[in-house]
């Protein structure tokens, strides 16, 4: 590496060079990382102490929960459509039709429903809030709620996790019914399979702790993906192109972390 | 009492940016009930010294002494206490985009006071009729002209009447008439209310009109401290070429 200086560009140097540069990547990941955590831990002590701002949770809730009805219905739907129809072609071939209920509802329960709602809540809801959160960092008026002895944290931050980690359990569970309602739409009415098989199987099948598992991993993903869009936007700088810098931070962080969480929790569960 | 103690006293304050050192051993004191101004050139860290007085930034190294209580070690919850008996304006206004100016102003009021609607509304309309509002209450920041958000920033900083108010250049984009308006309230906050300001400005004029003390800020450090009649009579070079640009003129 002495005489680095003197050699041409070559593939020692591209080797270094991109050795440096997954080490950056790999140092950002962890700062981020524990960053995110003590973020969230925080959120948590500023959670619990008064005052408590129902009207600013409220609008979060709607915003984060209720705004997101229409897309995760939509989405649910039609995952539950093409997975029973590519189901119903696998299974057709040894004539297991009767199991596309409970393979359709098992999937969704577990992992669809949390998954996707969850890359919704980050699409709809996270990047909005990464950019609100950042734009009021850069323009001061961050600072000025301090100055006025509010703590950010806990007039921005606290509704907004919270209703994270409270609307992301409900959303898997539209996500859920309209997903098995899309399953049996393609499997009773549009293929023929009669009612009575696809509930039956279904019920048979699948319980509560398939509806657990996903309801566990939908809290988890909620709290997560907004707590980094929160994070991102929190400590956002640099102006308009810090502020879209760190929404595109935030989308991919929190769509690469819901799959990591997803085999993680999936370890825990099974 | 013998000696009294400042409301506001920096001792050896030193603040960098990485490489860029911005305050090298600040000391300043601002008696209770005085207004003090500070004067500097663009740049020169003027926001910076008042953004640690009220905790928004922790120094390299010094002290922050307000009513006699050193802030720098505080925590979050700790300031907030000490930040209740401050008001600030903002530079570039710093209203709270998603609420109306009504809103904007009455929020210090209703975070920290358990008022009735109706006495807010009526600080809210007197103290934007103080900095010369009418008819804005329901418009959002967005709606408004630099210098109209500049006074509800303003109206936000006194309504809860706090001890300490801080003035990133209020006046700074302002016309001469409101500019004289903010000059008469700063100086009435002072009189009738034993309001102690701190006030950053460019504009020479109402320094000497409003203010007690000056204290000239140049290469991190504050240069020169003295009422204003004195500091005409200043002869580091810094202050000369500034005052002479104003003084000049006339
Ligand atoms: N958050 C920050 N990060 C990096 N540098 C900063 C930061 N804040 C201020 N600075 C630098 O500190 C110096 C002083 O800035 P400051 O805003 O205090 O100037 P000022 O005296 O208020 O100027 P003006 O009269 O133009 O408002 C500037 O050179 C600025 O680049
Ligand atoms: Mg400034």
């Amino acid at each position: 590496m002495t005489d680095e200086g003197q050699r041409p560009p070559g593939r020692a140097a591209a080797l270094t060079a991109a050795v440096a540069w997954v080490g950056e990547r790999a140092i950002a990941g962890v700062e981020a990382f524990l960053g995110v955590v003590s973020l969230g831990g925080s959120v948590a002590r500023w959670m619990v102490r008064p005052p408590f701002r129902l009207e600013n949770l409220f609008a979060q809730f709607d915003f984060v929960g209720v705004g997101s009805v229409l897309i995760v219905a939509l989405t649910g739907l039609f995952t539950g459509m093409v997975f029973a129809t590519q189901s119903w072609s696998a299974f057709e071939r040894f004539g297991a039709e009767s199991l596309v209920g409970p393979t359709v509802a098992i999937t969704i329960t577990r992992e669809l429903a949390p998954v996707l709602s969850a890359l919704m809540i980050t699409m709809r809801a996270g990047s909005a809030t990464c950019t609100e959160l950042g734009t009021m960092r850069v323009t001061e008026q961050v600072d000025a709620l301090e100055t006025m002895a509010v703590s950010p944290v806990q007039y921005l931050l606290v509704p907004r996790v919270l209703a994270g980690l409270l609307m992301g359990p409900l959303l898997a569970m539209l996500f859920d019914t309209a997903g098995i309602f899309g399953g049996f739409a393609v499997a009773v009415l549009i293929k023929g399979l009669s009612v009575g098989t696809f509930l039956l199987r279904t019920q048979d099948i699948v319980g509560p702790d398939d509806v657990t598992e996903g309801l566990v991993k939908s809290a988890v993903f909620g709290l997560v993906v907004m707590l980094i869009a929160c994070y991102r936007g929190y400590y956002a700088s640099g102006g308009a192109k810090g502020v879209g810098q760190a929404t595109t931070n935030a989308m991919v962080t929190s769509a690469v972390s819901v799959f990591i969480l997803d085999y993680l929790l999936g370890l825990l569960f099974h | 009492m013998a000696e009294r103690i400042p409301m506001i006293s920096v001792r050896d304050l030193y603040k960098s940016f990485g490489e860029h050192q911005v305050l090298t051993g600040v000391d300043l004191d601002v008696e209770e009930g005085t207004t003090c101004v500070i004067l500097g050139g663009s740049g020169s860290g003027k926001t910076v010294l008042m953004k640690h007085i009220i905790g928004l930034l922790k120094p390299d190294r010094g002290q922050v002494f307000v009513e006699g209580e050193d802030v720098v070690p505080l925590d979050d919850l700790e300031l907030e206490r000490v930040r209740r008996k401050f008001g600030m304006v903002f530079q570039g206004a710093a209203l709270f985009d998603s609420m109306t100016v009504y809103e904007n102003v009455s929020f210090p009021l209703r975070e920290h006071s358990k008022l009735a609607e109706s006495e807010i509304r009526k600080r809210v309309l007197d103290k934007l009729a103080i900095v010369g509002l009418h008819d804005v209450a329901e418009k959002y920041p967005a709606e408004l002209s630099g210098g109209m958000r500049k006074r509800v920033g303003l109206a936000r900083a006194i309504v809860r009447d706090p001890k300490i108010v801080l003035y990133d250049e209020p006046t700074t984009g302002l016309d001469p008439i409101t500019t004289d308006y903010v000059d008469e309230m700063i100086l009435t906050a002072k009189e009738k209310l034993g309001v102690t300001s701190l006030v950053i400005s460019h504009d020479v004029a109402s320094s000497f009109k409003v203010a007690d003390q000056i204290a000239f800020l140049s290469d991190g450090k504050i240069v020169a401290h003295a009422p204003p009649a004195q500091l005409r009579a200043s002869t580091h070079p810094v202050v000369k070429l500034f005052l002479s640009t104003w003084f000049g003129k006339n």
